[in-house]
């Protein structure tokens, strides 16, 4: 068990590197889809089913063909050299070590943790999470659909051809 | 006892019709034409006096000694509680009674005086607010509510001073009165923090009973009194600040006559007589009074003999009498010092009304030495006018006699030096009034360019009625000497305790008032020969040689004191903390914060480039130096 | 069900934590390093994704199951926020024929 989350934090881990530091965008979505797969993998492996199929879905299904299309759409799928200067992208990897490094210091303060409650069979799957969503946060979830509504309203503004 | 309660409970009427004729005049006075406003306003005044005389019926066939309306509760903070309420007792019913009635005759006559002003119905929204807060003054049941009355009628005297603003001489008076009383408030404002970290209250009740088993002369009590006593000063135009209520008469005459003479001034003195319980306690305030009193009462009285302003010469004389009032106070006899308040608003309030009718006639001249001879042109004022003077002077059995006479026996009962001092100051009265009546309405006329008429009737039947209670007002309270019983001062013992007891012979009081009215005669036939027989005409100002006349004649030099010794220094403190504080050293220092803030954003402006990666970097370095703040600390 | 469970105790939490720091970082990153408005999208991502993970190990660990609904909600605002990211980077074509970041230099407005 342990292998295989060493397995598939090694590859999310390598291909959200990928991700950085490829210069084709269309590498970079690939790479980020795999991310998102071994991503599932780890959702599976914490018991939560329904978010990792809910997250190929949405997001390796809607998100990156939505950004797919949108690269294929403006044509930009050949590399195109967009590089800061050595001086930015040093010091950005210095400040990404930095914050990693600061982070892992804060978490050596946590506390440990303890289960709040007894484990239940379906916990994690549709009906246990649809009976939270719909019981405790039924009006976050309608308040949700307002939300994309308007992302959807903002979305189609910005795509207008004379704005 | 029920159905007064019940009555009572209306008191709150008495102040809102002013409120409301306030109301209405001042929000409508772009609507209102001609003598609307006056008229609304003359009417709700007169409401508001009948309402006065009612409660006072009530409160007389009551038999109860006096009431109190709490409307509602209004400051309530840890100690201090602090009801809204009127007290309704003999000397507040009274005072409304003066203030309403006579304010309702001073409506009724502006209504022809005002007649054709620009702004007359300002004026009257002016008025009804002067009313209102004048009421609230003389009905609170507690020290804050008579503040608020005081300050209101004093922010009234100002606007009213000012009423012609477009004269800057008449907005100097306007500041002038104002600043005066100014300091006087200070004075009272004190007092009524004192009285409070005293007593733990303000209400008139709670501290009058509590002071009644304190002990005479204690240093608290003594300096509370004195610091109302500052107020009372200001207010009531005493030495030394008194100098603002000649200057007042820069006003509108019906305004002089409410407020200048027969109202507002004489807040101070109902204040101390209110206040009687806690003066008792403290001679020394006791005697600063009668010695305030009485040198205002000579002070102006001489000063008023070589005024040539017909209104001045009313200012000083209404100064003068409210000494002769602080006198009385002083000497314990406060329902003496309040029945002279009541005959004196009669009398002056005809007077000045007089004035004013003769100054319309005259076609705004105020000058007495260009009157002259008005005596068959204008018989109505010219009788009422003689009826005051002679109640001023002190002339039996006119009203003026009665009250003065109370004060000058009450002042020989404690020394006989006061009283002579006292009947001084009253004998200069007469020949300064009579100085007034001979060169108004006697000899011929001096000036030829105006044609003097008769007022209208709305001018003339106020000074009927106000003749008319000048000359019986007296009969209200007609010593025992004369068969009389006192009644009006016993109604007023009622709610003030008097500070003395004792009572003359009869033989002695006959004594003195045969000598005053002999001296009263003879002073007033030296007046005759002078003005009438000889026709002698006061010089130009500034012709007499005399060192002494030119004194009296520039009012003893004290508001060129005053301006030399307070005004001057201040206004060049004021020069150096401008030129030098201010322009040296507070401006560049302001100055300097502004360019130091201008040149430090200049220095961060090339921060904000709008390079978007730039932002992002300072956003994490800004996330990571918190972060690692919270792991140090 | 049972076995799942219990093989989830195979597993620190710990390491969940350092996992979530360390793709959190890299998407940061990204961010800072990339100047392409796609790319730097896709970066938010890689952050978006590595917080849902954590709160699904937290939520895995305490056994409540609100966690999970807030993955669900982050993802919902994720896919609006995305939706609108870019639509704004066709607009931004379209407009100055890029999609570099440094062209939008008027935010010091």
């Amino acid at each position: 068990m342990i292998l295989l989350f060493y397995l598939l934090s090694a590859i999310m881990i390598i291909c959200a590197l990928a991700v950085v530091f490829s210069k084709n965008p269309i590498n970079n979505v690939i790479y980020l889809i795999v991310c998102f797969l071994a991503m599932a993998g780890h959702y599976i492996l914490l018991n939560a089913q329904f978010l990792a199929v809910v997250h190929i879905i949405v997001y390796t299904g809607a998100i990156m063909v939505l950004f797919l299309f949108v690269i294929m759409l403006l044509n930009l799928n050949k590399a195109i050299i967009l590089r800061k200067s050595t001086v930015t992208r040093v010091s950005a990897v210095i400040t990404g070590g930095v914050f990693f490094l600061v982070l892992l210091a804060a978490t050596r303060q946590t506390f440990e943790i303890h289960a709040r409650y007894p484990f239940a069979s379906d916990f994690g799957l549709v009906s246990g999470i649809g009976k939270v969503l719909f019981s405790e946060f039924l009006l976050p979830f309608e308040i949700s659909s307002i939300l994309f509504i308007s992302a959807m309203v903002g979305a189609l503004m910005f795509g207008k051809k004379d704005v | 006892m029920v159905a007064l309660n019940s009555y009572i409970t209306l008191s709150w009427l008495v102040p809102a019709f002013p409120l409301l004729g306030f109301l209405i005049t001042g929000m409508a006075k772009n609507r209102l034409k001609n003598n609307q406003a006056g008229i609304i306003a003359s009417i709700l005044v007169s409401l508001s006096f009948l309402m006065s005389a009612f409660l006072f019926f009530a409160l007389r066939s009551s038999g109860q000694e006096s009431a109190t309306v709490t409307l509602f509760n209004w400051i309530a903070a840890g100690d201090l509680k602090i009801p809204f309420a009127f007290l309704i007792d003999n000397l507040s019913v009274t005072m409304m009674l003066i203030v309403t009635g006579v304010g309702a005759l001073i409506h009724i006559y502006s209504i022809g005086y005002m007649h054709g002003d620009d702004r007359v119905n300002s004026f009257f929204a002016q008025m009804n607010l002067f009313t209102f807060s004048m009421l609230l003054l003389v009905m609170g049941a507690n020290y804050l509510i008579l503040f608020i009355g005081w300050e209101g009628v004093g922010f009234c005297s100002y606007l009213l001073i000012g009423f012609w603003f477009k004269n800057p001489a008449f907005n100097y008076a306007a500041r002038k009165a104002f600043v005066m009383n100014r300091i006087g408030d200070l004075g009272f404002i004190l007092g009524i923090i004192l009285l409070f970290f005293t007593f733990k209250s303000v209400g008139f009740t709670e501290v009058f009973s509590q002071a009644t088993s304190m002990h005479s002369g204690t240093p608290l009590v003594t300096l509370i009194t004195i610091l109302l006593l500052v107020g009372a000063v200001g207010k009531s135009a005493q030495i030394p600040l008194y100098t603002w209520l000649p200057d007042a008469m820069a006003g509108p005459t019906p305004v002089s006559a409410l407020i200048h003479a027969a109202t507002m001034v004489t807040a101070g003195i109902y204040m101390i007589a209110r206040s009687s319980i806690l003066y008792n306690l403290a001679p020394l305030t006791m005697n600063i009074m009668i010695i305030l009193g009485l040198a205002t009462a000579i002070f102006a009285a001489v000063i008023g003999l070589r005024q040539n302003d017909i209104k001045k010469v009313l200012a000083y004389s209404t100064v003068s009498q409210l000494g002769y009032m602080f006198l009385a106070l002083g000497l314990g006899a406060y329902s003496s010092a309040v029945f002279h308040l009541t005959t004196h608003a009669f009398f002056k309030a005809l007077l000045f009304l007089g004035a004013g009718s003769i100054i319309h006639a005259m076609g705004g001249e105020q000058d007495i030495r260009k009157m002259g001879g008005l005596r068959k042109k204008m018989p109505v004022t010219y009788f009422t006018f003689l009826a005051a003077t002679l109640a001023i002077s002190g002339i039996p059995p006119f009203s003026g006699f009665f009250s003065k006479d109370l004060i000058l026996s009450k002042a020989f009962e404690n020394n006989p030096l006061l009283y002579i001092l006292a009947l001084g100051g009253a004998l200069i009265t007469c020949f300064y009034m009579f100085r007034l009546l001979y060169l108004v309405f006697f000899g011929s006329q001096r000036l030829s360019t105006v044609h003097p008429h008769e007022s209208p009737r709305v001018m003339t039947f106020p000074l009927i009625i106000l003749s008319i209670l000048s000359v019986f007002g007296g009969f209200l309270n007609i010593p025992s000497l004369f068969g009389g019983d006192s009644r009006f001062g016993e109604f007023l013992n009622k709610s003030i305790i008097s500070g003395i007891t004792e009572e003359l012979g009869s033989a002695t009081e006959i004594g003195l008032i045969v000598s005053s009215l002999i001296l009263l005669g003879l002073v007033i036939l030296y007046a005759y020969r002078i003005y009438v027989k000889k026709a002698d005409i006061p010089v130009a100002d500034g012709v007499s040689t005399n060192i002494f006349s030119k004194a009296i004649e520039n009012k003893f030099y004290v508001d060129e004191i005053y301006s030399a010794v307070i005004e001057k220094p201040f206004g060049s403190l004021s020069d150096f903390f401008f030129n030098k504080v201010e322009n040296k050293v507070l401006d560049p220092a302001v100055d300097e914060v502004g360019i130091l803030t201008s040149k430090l954003g200049n220095l961060v402006r090339k921060l904000q480039q709008g390079n978007m990666s730039f932002y992002l970097f300072a956003m994490v370095a800004g996330i990571l130096l918190f972060i690692i703040f919270i792991l140090i600390v | 069900m049972k076995e799942i469970s219990s093989a989830i105790q195979l597993i620190p939490l710990e390491n969940y934590i350092v996992l979530s720091i360390a793709l959190f970082s890299i998407g940061m990153m990204g961010v800072l390093f990339r100047r392409n408005t796609i790319a730097i999208l896709m970066c938010l991502e890689l952050m978006f994704n590595s917080v849902n993970l954590l709160l699904t190990a937290f939520s895995a660990y305490h056994s409540d199951p609100s966690g999970q609904v807030f993955v669900f909600f982050i993802m919902i605002v994720a896919a609006a926020e995305i939706a609108v990211g870019l639509s704004i980077v066709v607009m931004m074509k379209r407009n100055v024929d890029s999609v570099d970041i440094n062209l939008l230099n008027r935010l010091k407005w």
